[in-house]
Parts: C-alpha cells; sequence; structure tokens
C-alpha cells in the first residue's frame, strides 16, 4: 500500500495533538508516544476504512481513545488497580511534564474519572465539538455534555478555585507565601 | 464555621454552577498545558516511523 501524501500529511499533522490527547490520558510522556506510535501502526494497517472527505484527526483520536481503553482494562485487571493509578504515576513522574507552573493542574486533572477528564481535554484542549467529542468516546452529544460540566466543576473544587482571582499571579504569590513561612 | 455551613448548604441547593470567569480561566489553563505538548511538534520518531513504512511498501507492494 503505497502512502498517499495527503494521507501522510495528515497523519504527521495530528501527532501532536494525538502526543497531548495520550499524555493527559495515561501521565506519562513514554507511555504515552508508545500510544500514538500503536495508533498510528493501526490506522495505517486500517487506512482504507478512512472514510476520505471525513476528519481525519477525530478518526485517529478515536482509534487512539479505544486502544487507551482496552490496554487501560488489561492493565487494570492485571495490576487490580484502582482509582488512584493515573494520580499515582504522575507523582512518581513529576518532570516528565517539564513545567512546574502546570504540575498542580495535572494532579487535579489526573484525579478526575478518566471519561470526565477525556471529555474535558477532547472539548475544551483538543477543539472538537460535542458532537465529535461523542463521536470520539461512542456516546450521546449530551452524555458528553454533562461529562465537561461536571469535570469542570470537580476542577475548580480541586483546585480551590471559587473566581478567577484564584488563579495566575495568586499561584507564584501563593508558592513564595508557602516557601517562605516556613 | 456557621458561614461555612450556610455556604455548603446554599452549594447542595444550587449544585454546580461555576462562574464565567472560573470557566474562561479553567479553559485557558488546559489549553496552556495542552499546547505546551502540541507546541513540541513531531518527535523525529513519528517521522522516522512513517518513512520506514513507506519504504517497506515500497519494496512489497501488495
Amino acid at each position: 500500500m503505497p502512502m498517499d501524501d495527503s494521507v501522510r500529511k495528515a497523519v504527521l499533522g495530528a501527532v501532536p495533538s494525538l502526543r497531548a490527547f495520550a499524555i493527559s490520558l495515561c501521565g506519562n510522556v513514554d507511555r504515552a508516544d508508545d500510544l500514538v506510535q500503536e495508533t498510528l501502526l493501526r490506522a495505517l494497517a486500517n487506512i482504507d476504512s478512512f472514510q476520505p472527505g471525513t476528519n481525519m484527526s477525530a478518526w485517529l483520536f478515536t482509534i487512539l481513545r479505544n486502544h487507551f481503553r482496552s490496554e487501560y482494562r488489561k492493565r487494570r485487571r492485571e495490576v487490580e488497580d484502582s482509582d488512584g493509578h493515573h494520580a499515582e504515576s504522575l507523582k512518581s513522574q513529576p518532570d516528565q511534564y517539564g513545567h512546574v507552573e502546570f504540575r498542580e493542574f495535572r494532579e487535579a486533572l489526573a484525579h478526575l474519572p478518566s471519561d470526565q477528564r477525556e471529555a474535558l481535554i477532547l472539548v475544551g484542549a483538543s477543539g472538537f465539538s460535542y458532537e465529535e467529542a461523542a463521536g470520539i468516546c461512542g456516546c450521546a452529544v449530551g452524555t458528553i455534555k454533562s461529562r465537561v460540566n461536571r469535570a469542570r466543576t470537580r476542577l475548580a473544587e480541586l483546585l480551590h478555585v471559587n473566581s478567577a482571582e484564584d488563579f495566575g499571579p495568586d499561584e507564584t504569590t501563593r508558592a513564595i507565601l508557602a516557601s517562605g513561612g516556613e | 464555621m456557621e458561614a461555612a455551613a450556610t455556604r455548603s448548604k446554599k452549594l447542595n441547593v444550587k449544585p454546580a454552577k461555576l462562574g464565567r470567569d472560573v470557566q474562561a480561566r479553567l479553559g485557558q489553563q488546559l489549553r496552556a498545558m495542552y499546547d505546551e505538548v502540541v507546541n513540541q511538534g513531531v518527535p523525529d520518531r513519528f517521522n522516522e516511523l512513517i518513512d520506514r513504512l513507506e519504504s517497506s511498501a515500497k519494496k512489497d507492494p501488495q
């Protein structure tokens, strides 16, 4: 199967966003990159099932998401792990993300139930419509909407955010106060 | 103490409607975090993977 140049472009073009999504799902850069690689292999092996004219990016996200879900279930059976798994894997690799400023945010995100987390990321960060996100997750549009709402509310609780002033410069101030206060 | 109790009661009555400003800031943080990865572009391993797949497809055309 010789690869069409437009397919090559579209697939590679989706990689940065697929990685960001994969990292938010599994909380680990190396595993996320493996997940993206497996997604590309699956996608290209099944490129005939892609319908030209539809959204290539959404198609790839669907493959990645389903692959992650089945892997996750498998691992979960193996490890008998529960909710804390993602959060724990974050704690053990604090430097994998680079930027410290997002650590608190990532940790809060990691504490969300996975269906809420993926809905929030797809709609709030990847830029998919509610309809596209519903297609990717294989659920109703209303379900995605309520997951996104619950995710936002929970995130605000976890970050102790009640108003916009609780963000931004205050975080730096808080860090300074915290380190100076000891 | 009492104020907190009143507030949580209020929260129970009217659940979880985040202010627009809070939603906007959460959204900004989420995108900033996500874009940090997106801005890393395409790591070499993925270009190499596609190249490998392409050259093997050329070698044995189905």
